[in-house]
């Protein structure tokens, strides 16, 4: 389904630790939502010096509440941008991109399922959950931040999954430690047979990592800086290994952000890797 | 309503917005938003000959107005593209403008061979706002020489019908020097104007953002800069037709333009932040032609070069066809 640009009307504003959650009527963008899509914000206005949009992983879409539909995004204040955005109100309207991207692919039969979210990174993968126990597959989620108050989604993911794991760096909610400290665990407790991933870089390696080790695979959604969202711009590239073998550039925004772990070439990312399809034509540029 | 019928020298488009090279891939994403077709043309994101992986990331650094992008032409080649991108345009109904780009100037010339004569083809952009190997990563289109040499040979090559444009860059002394070199080595027009080189320093890190350290800053920023460019060219070279672009985000944007004397705009940053931008920039320029007075696009075109004593005439013309 194709994407559309909405201008939706925020239907509500919530403050959640350190993340704000916002709730607006964009009734295309949620027609088409599967886990794993994300949409686009413009900032500032009309007339804004900010020209670029904001991606955020959906959270929720509603479509079956007698009213037109409802999209769920999780926003965290890191710059102008995202500071525009956390000062709106409801009532207001913001001008949407989405559903953009490629969502999670989903197991054909029921699967048992580790989800591991980093910080709001839990974001997709509460409508995945929801989705992938619909279909029977056991759910158990392990959620990880640096503090307690980066933590997001533990009262959601224990409403769907009941088995709910949490980890913190400085011990301030949950296990001291990493996600990954606990993800070999989980999998051998349910016997999943598949890990799906949002959160940063590292972690998403770190996760990749453990799936090899248990040889299951991992999907992971990226949170790559983008300018566009819909996959003219070639800012969010990844080095990314295809099916023919050969390892390419391709777009988090469109190709992405859901990815297999294992096709990800995480320790290149930053660099050109000489064996990329045309890496040969760059000398010198 | 105003006749929006843009005319590039001898390349006719119904209208004059146009994407910018580089900001709309290959028409496909955003053919999502809106038909293609509807554009006057799209000009293609710049292809080589051998498929290019582009520079390691981050790409990209949004700065005030604008942004920074050293993507390094990624693509993946002009046997692909014309097997996939091209027929695919060609499919859709869209006229294409194809932007073509080297490192050596028989790269530019065996890309304008291998397009001649393929239907879908309505002329060529060619990006000499590239380094030349063999100069030292010089950008041709910083040398009237080297601009001269890469026009002179794609001229001899390009399919006749397929007129060509010179892209350059607005970071030269003199834009009227490198865009004499062109018109004398037999370019059709002229694309003013690229990017323009800057840097972004993160001040946490203390190193450059960007991995290629410096990139082409591009959007609103530029304008200024673009429409001087345009102004200056047009006012040298009255007879040479321009597409105008960079900055464009709203009909008043491309109304500067064609006022300056740009037959057509491309627009391109905007396309990032409203994929739905060109055909809202479309619409716009036609109010504000008619809201002028122009009958067409092709009246306002320079016309902010008239003085007084000019504009009398013309209007009095006008009168006169209208008792008529």
């Amino acid at each position: 389904m194709s994407p559309v640009q909405e201008s939706a009307e925020i239907f509500s504003v919530k403050k959640v630790g350190a993340y704000t959650e916002f709730t607006v009527v964009a009734p295309g963008i949620a027609a088409g939502f599967k886990p794993g899509h994300f949409v686009a914000a413009a900032v500032g206005g009309e007339n804004s010096g900010m020209i670029l949009r904001r991606a955020f992983a959906i959270a929720a879409a509603n479509t079956t509440a007698g009213f037109a539909g409802t999209i769920q995004f999780i926003v965290a204040e890191h710059g102008p941008g995202t500071r525009w955005i956390v000062q709106r109100r409801a009532g207001e309207k913001l001008d949407l991109a989405g559903p953009l991207g490629t969502p999670f692919p989903l197991p054909a039969e029921p699967k048992p399922a580790v989800l591991v979210g980093g910080g709001y990174g839990v974001a997709p993968l509460l409508p995945l959950a929801a989705q992938l126990q619909a279909a029977g597959s056991p759910v158990e989620i392990i959620l990880g931040a640096a503090t307690g108050e980066r933590l997001f989604g533990e009262l959601a993911a224990k409403r769907l999954v009941g088995q709910v794991t949490v980890t913190t760096d400085d011990g301030t909610a949950g296990t001291k430690g990493r996600v990954t400290d606990e993800l070999a665990a989980a999998i051998e407790r349910i016997g999943a047979e598949v890990i799906y991933a949002c959160g940063p870089m590292g972690m998403l390696k770190a996760v990749g990592d453990v799936a090899r080790a248990h040889k299951i695979r991992a999907q992971v959604s990226v949170e790559e800086a983008m300018a566009c969202g819909i996959g003219v711009c070639m800012t969010c590239v990844l080095p990314v290994r295809g099916e023919d073998g050969r390892s390419r550039f391709v777009r988090s925004c469109v190709d992405g952000p859901c990815f297999e772990a294992e096709t990800v070439r995480w320790d290149d990312v930053g660099t050109l890797p000489p064996d990329l399809v045309g890496a040969d034509a760059m000398a010198g540029h | 309503m105003a006749d929006m019928t843009a005319r590039l020298g001898k390349l006719e488009l119904p209208n004059p917005i146009l994407t910018a090279s580089g900001c709309a891939g290959y028409g496909r994403e955003l053919h999502q938003f809106f038909p293609v077709s509807e554009l006057g043309a799209v000009v293609t994101k710049s292809i080589q000959v051998r498929p290019r992986s582009g520079r390691p990331t981050p790409r990209m650094a949004e700065t005030p107005s604008g942004m920074l992008n050293s993507i390094g032409l990624q693509g993946p080649g002009i046997d692909s593209f014309i097997k996939h991108d091209l027929s695919w345009l060609q499919s859709v109904g869209a006229r294409t403008i194809v932007s073509i780009a080297g490192g050596r100037t028989e790269e530019f010339a065996e890309l304008a061979r291998r397009l001649a004569g393929h239907p879908a083809v309505a002329a060529l952009e060619v990006n000499i706002s590239c380094p030349n190997v063999e100069s030292r990563g010089q950008v041709f289109a910083c040398d009237p020489v080297a601009s001269s040499r890469v026009i002179t040979a794609v001229r001899q090559v390009a399919d006749p019908n397929q007129p060509i444009l010179a892209k350059l860059t607005p970071d030269v002394t003199d834009i009227v020097q490198i865009a004499r070199a062109c018109n004398e080595s037999g370019a059709d027009g002229l694309s003013l104007i690229n990017t323009t080189l800057g840097m972004v320093i993160d001040t946490d890190m203390m190193k450059p953002v960007l991995g290629g350290i410096t990139g082409g800053l591009s959007g609103p920023a530029i304008r200024p800069i673009a429409v001087r460019c345009v102004w200056q060219v047009r006012n040298a070279l009255p007879h040479m037709p321009i597409l105008g672009m960079g900055g464009i985000r709203s009909g008043d944007d491309a109304l500067q333009f064609v006022l300056a004397g740009a037959s057509a705009v491309s627009v391109g940053t905007a396309v990032f932040g409203d994929p739905n931008a060109p055909m809202r920039i479309k619409a716009e320029l036609e109010q504000a032609l008619d809201a002028r007075g122009f009958d067409s696009l092709a009246d306002a075109v320079g016309y902010a070069h008239l003085d007084q004593f000019q504009r009398d005439a013309r209007a009095a013309i006008k009168t006169k066809e209208t008792v008529a």
